[in-house]
């Protein structure tokens, strides 16, 4: 008698490379070039994720790419992503209006340290695009703002026309006690507020060093500058948070397109204490 | 009221400038005052003195043809604004505004490089500390120059 | 002991040695062929010893060898009918199990949205045959990446449970080999349904047998087996551990992790970079390398698109590609990514190393980069510094 052999298996249906499609409910144009999209689910906690995450949007046809959640972390019945037009994808999901369908695989990722940082002086760095992945963890700590110290937003952007949530950033000053201190690269003459880059708005600003958890996101060269800066300032580097980027392919550890040195961006990262960056990227092209 | 020697004293720019320096110093002060939109110093004029801003933010701004006028940076509370008074042509190369009402202390800028001639030890504080001024302007300038929000694709 | 017993009849033990004759090995892919596992195994093909379908024994490569050496591969004949007296070629398992090109999904268009098709495991049951212990130890590498992480490969772990494995130990060490330094080998220890030593002496030609499991049991009792003589044994085990003192190459692996994450400004790799193509062999023919691209493709309709996984290579410029530009453009960044993530990082992410010391990437590198070499020149070019230092005190 011949033993059975098991049976061929047929693929899991959770194959995490299979994006779930979701309806937009619309698309709002923030600047120039950076738009939000906003998408909807019946299911309340559909879409529940922690600051700092991140998902694959996908584009039926076009592609897919990696796109921070700028969303309310307390309000997972949206999901809400600000990015930059800079691709195809990204152009393709600019023309997209209510009702059309995208694909969605996620949250992946690490998250900012919003719990840890109870208790401590909060400071917040964005730069350029980098607010979208910080506003998140703004809601959340406002949405919790006893269990902090002292709380303040430095964001630096290239000119006053690529400044995001204009409108939110006068609201959440005015009515939560959030000091914003807004700089731009450059300005022309209406501006009347700061014309500088971003780290010039750190030796200022009111925190202990000695009990701060910094959030940083910007472009690499703008977290590296703003970091020292923080260090200069007597914050240990293993309380500075930063969230890196590299080229993303599968967003699950099997393609291994976004290492830096030992870590997996979509796994270790994106979020990562810059004491445990800074050595990497000292090599050049590591 | 401070005296203009206590505010001199207070303003980080000065500190941990010995007293006898401060002494010598307060000859060359004065108190001023700007409104909002007000220039305080225009390009290609003699550069006579140099500001301690106390409270407020000044813009310094280069007038760029059919551009208009361009704001470089800003400066607040506690930074200091102008160097051009230190070395010849003695003549300012951009404009500098007040944003909003500044106050601040003006120092005359012959009276100082005529103490710091006479007194080499106090013209080596005052290099110090603007050697370093323009060291952190010269590095965020740098920085400002890498145009890091630029979108490449 | 009887061919064809009942399971019942020999229980299987973890030392158990049996015999096969050469004369009854076609029985043992018949067998095989009759539980509809399609046979692969190696075969002469273009002047290499690749993966191929196989009808029978005779597909196989009887009496070649190879000949293998830094950029150099070459089949000889042997003077005897060894079915297995050569070493590894181009292919590995992951021909198999992580094959180069595997389509993820497919959808198509509906009103305004998609509707997702999601791939059912093809994979056919398949008979692996004549992989060699440092294949074994490449696939559990492979397994840790794509079954023990975080997130599970469905299509992976199908391939992997469809797959009869008959693995052999090797008879003679290649040129290129230095699977003892790695301590993956030669002898096969794990990952097999059964394991084969072939031994031709004294006009004899058998193989010494060990079941790894118990289908591998299973499948053996249908071919006429028995226990193992002493002097078998002893023979077989010679063999392998001649072969493992000839290997051709070494590397010292003591404290290899933390070498080369302290040395990534060394010179040497501006000195490797001179002669690297960045022609992506190495990445292609290495059995644990598992690095693809992701491709999402349509039809011309636009109506029906479908996502692939491709291989892919850290040396290309595209791998890194990032805000319009490569992060490592240079020859030098992406060997060194190479090297440092095979022998260094890949033990922080996996628990153990990337390099199974097979020597494919010596062997197919068209320049001959030796990585056995490369780490050489590094260590001792340390200990040469600290001689140094040594000499002329500390700076």
């Amino acid at each position: 008698m011949v033993a059975l052999m098991p049976p061929p298996m047929v693929a899991s249906a959770q194959h995490p490379m299979v994006p779930r499609p979701y309806t937009v409910c619309g698309v709002r144009r923030e600047t120039y070039d950076t738009f939000t999209l906003e998408l909807g689910s019946e299911h309340a906690a559909e879409f529940a994720f922690a600051a700092g995450q991140f998902n694959m949007l996908y584009v039926f046809g076009v592609g897919e790419v990696p796109i921070s959640i700028s969303g309310n972390p307390t309000q997972p019945n949206v999901l809400i992503h600000t990015t930059r037009e800079v691709g195809a994808v990204t152009r393709a999901m600019r023309q997209l209006s209510a009702g059309d369908v995208l694909g969605v695989r996620g949250p992946f990722g690490s998250h900012w340290p919003v719990e840890e940082a109870a208790g401590a002086d909060v400071v917040i760095v964005a730069g350029g695009i980098g607010l979208a992945p910080l506003r998140p963890a703004l809601y959340h700590i406002l949405a919790h703002r006893e269990r902090y110290g002292n709380v303040i937003l430095l964001y630096g952007t290239r000119t006053p026309a690529d400044i995001l949530y204009k409108k939110e950033l006068k609201q959440w000053e005015a009515g939560l006690r959030l000091p914003v201190h807004i700089t731009v690269d450059r300005a022309a003459g209406a501006w009347r507020g700061s014309v500088g880059v971003v780290t010039t708005l750190i030796p200022r600003a009111s925190f202990d060093p000695r009990n701060t958890v910094a959030m940083v996101c910007g472009p690499e060269v703008m977290m590296r500058f703003t970091a020292r800066e923080l260090e200069k300032r007597g914050v240990k580097p293993e309380n500075i948070y930063v969230s890196m980027e590299r080229n993303m392919k599968c967003a699950v550890g099997f393609c291994g397109h976004c290492q830096l040195g030992p870590t997996f961006i979509c796994k270790d990262g994106p979020v990562f204490r810059w004491s445990r960056i800074e050595p990497l990227i000292a090599v050049r092209e590591i | 009221m401070e005296t203009l020697e206590a505010i001199l004293a207070q303003h980080p720019f000065f500190d941990r400038l010995e007293q006898r320096y401060l002494d010598l110093l307060v000859g060359c002060a004065s108190n001023v005052r700007f409104d909002a939109r007000q220039f305080i110093l225009r390009e290609g004029e003699e550069a006579n003195h140099f500001y301690l801003i106390r409270h407020g933010k000044v813009a310094l701004e280069i007038f760029a043809g059919h551009r208009g006028p361009i704001t470089v940076e800003t400066l607040e509370d506690g930074d200091i604004v102008g160097w051009s008074w230190l070395f010849p042509p003695y003549r300012w190369r951009f404009d500098a505004r007040a944003v909003e009402t500044t106050r601040a202390i003006a120092l005359n800028g012959k009276c100082l490089r005529t103490k710091s001639e006479q007194d080499h030890d106090l013209g080596y504080e005052l290099l110090k500390r603007f050697a370093r001024i323009v060291e952190e302007r010269l590095q965020a300038t740098r920085l400002q120059l890498l145009d890091v929000y630029e979108v490449r694709s | 002991m009887m061919a064809a017993a009942s399971q019942s009849a020999t229980r299987l033990q973890p030392s158990t040695r049996l015999v096969l004759e050469r004369n009854d090995f076609e029985q043992l892919l018949q067998t095989l062929k009759r539980r509809d596992y399609r046979l692969v195994g190696p075969t002469v093909r273009e002047g290499a010893i690749v993966y191929g379908e196989l009808d029978s024994a005779a597909d196989l490569p009887v009496g070649w060898t190879d000949e293998q050496n830094g950029g150099s591969y070459r089949l000889r004949r042997r003077g005897d009918q060894a079915l297995f007296g050569y070493v590894v070629g181009p292919h590995s398992a992951k021909m198999f199990f992580h094959p180069p090109a595997v389509r993820l999904w497919q959808a198509k268009r509906e009103d305004r949205g998609f509707q997702v098709e999601e791939e059912k495991s093809e994979s056919p049951r398949t008979a692996l045959i004549g992989l060699r212990s440092c294949d074994l130890h490449a696939i559990a590498v492979q397994d840790r990446v794509f079954l023990h992480g975080p997130k599970v490969d469905p299509l992976y772990r199908a391939r992997r449970e469809n797959a009869f494995i008959i693995a052999i130990n090797c008879g003679k060490a290649g040129g290129t080999c230095f699977c003892v330094s790695m301590n993956t080998g030669p002898k096969v220890t794990l990952g097999f349904d059964l394991a084969l030593t072939e031994v031709l002496k004294d006009g004899r030609h058998y193989f010494v047998v060990e079941a790894g499991t118990e289908r591998g049991f299973e499948v053996l009792s249908e071919v006429p087996n028995r226990p193992a003589q002493d002097n078998e044994v002893a023979a077989a085990d010679l063999l392998v551990q001649r072969t493992a003192a000839q290997m051709g190459r070494s590397m010292e692996t003591t404290g290899i992790k933390e070498l080369l994450c302290r040395s990534y400004e060394h010179p040497r790799w501006d000195d490797v970079a001179r002669r690297c193509l960045t022609c992506a062999n190495c990445t292609m023919v290495c059995p644990t390398c598992f690095c693809t691209n992701v491709e999402d493709v349509t039809d011309l309709t636009g109506e029906h698109a479908e996502r692939w996984q491709k291989w892919d290579s850290c040396f290309t410029m595209d791998f890194s590609y990032l805000h319009g530009g490569s992060v490592r453009p240079s020859a030098k960044a992406r060997y060194r990514q190479w090297m440092t993530h095979k022998l260094a990082t890949w033990i922080d992410q996996f628990g153990s190393s990337g390099c199974v010391g097979c020597g494919r990437c010596i062997t197919w590198c068209p320049v001959g980069i030796d990585i056995t070499e490369e780490v050489r020149a590094i260590r001792e070019s340390e200990r040469s510094i600290s001689t140094q230092g040594a000499n002329h005190g500390n700076p």
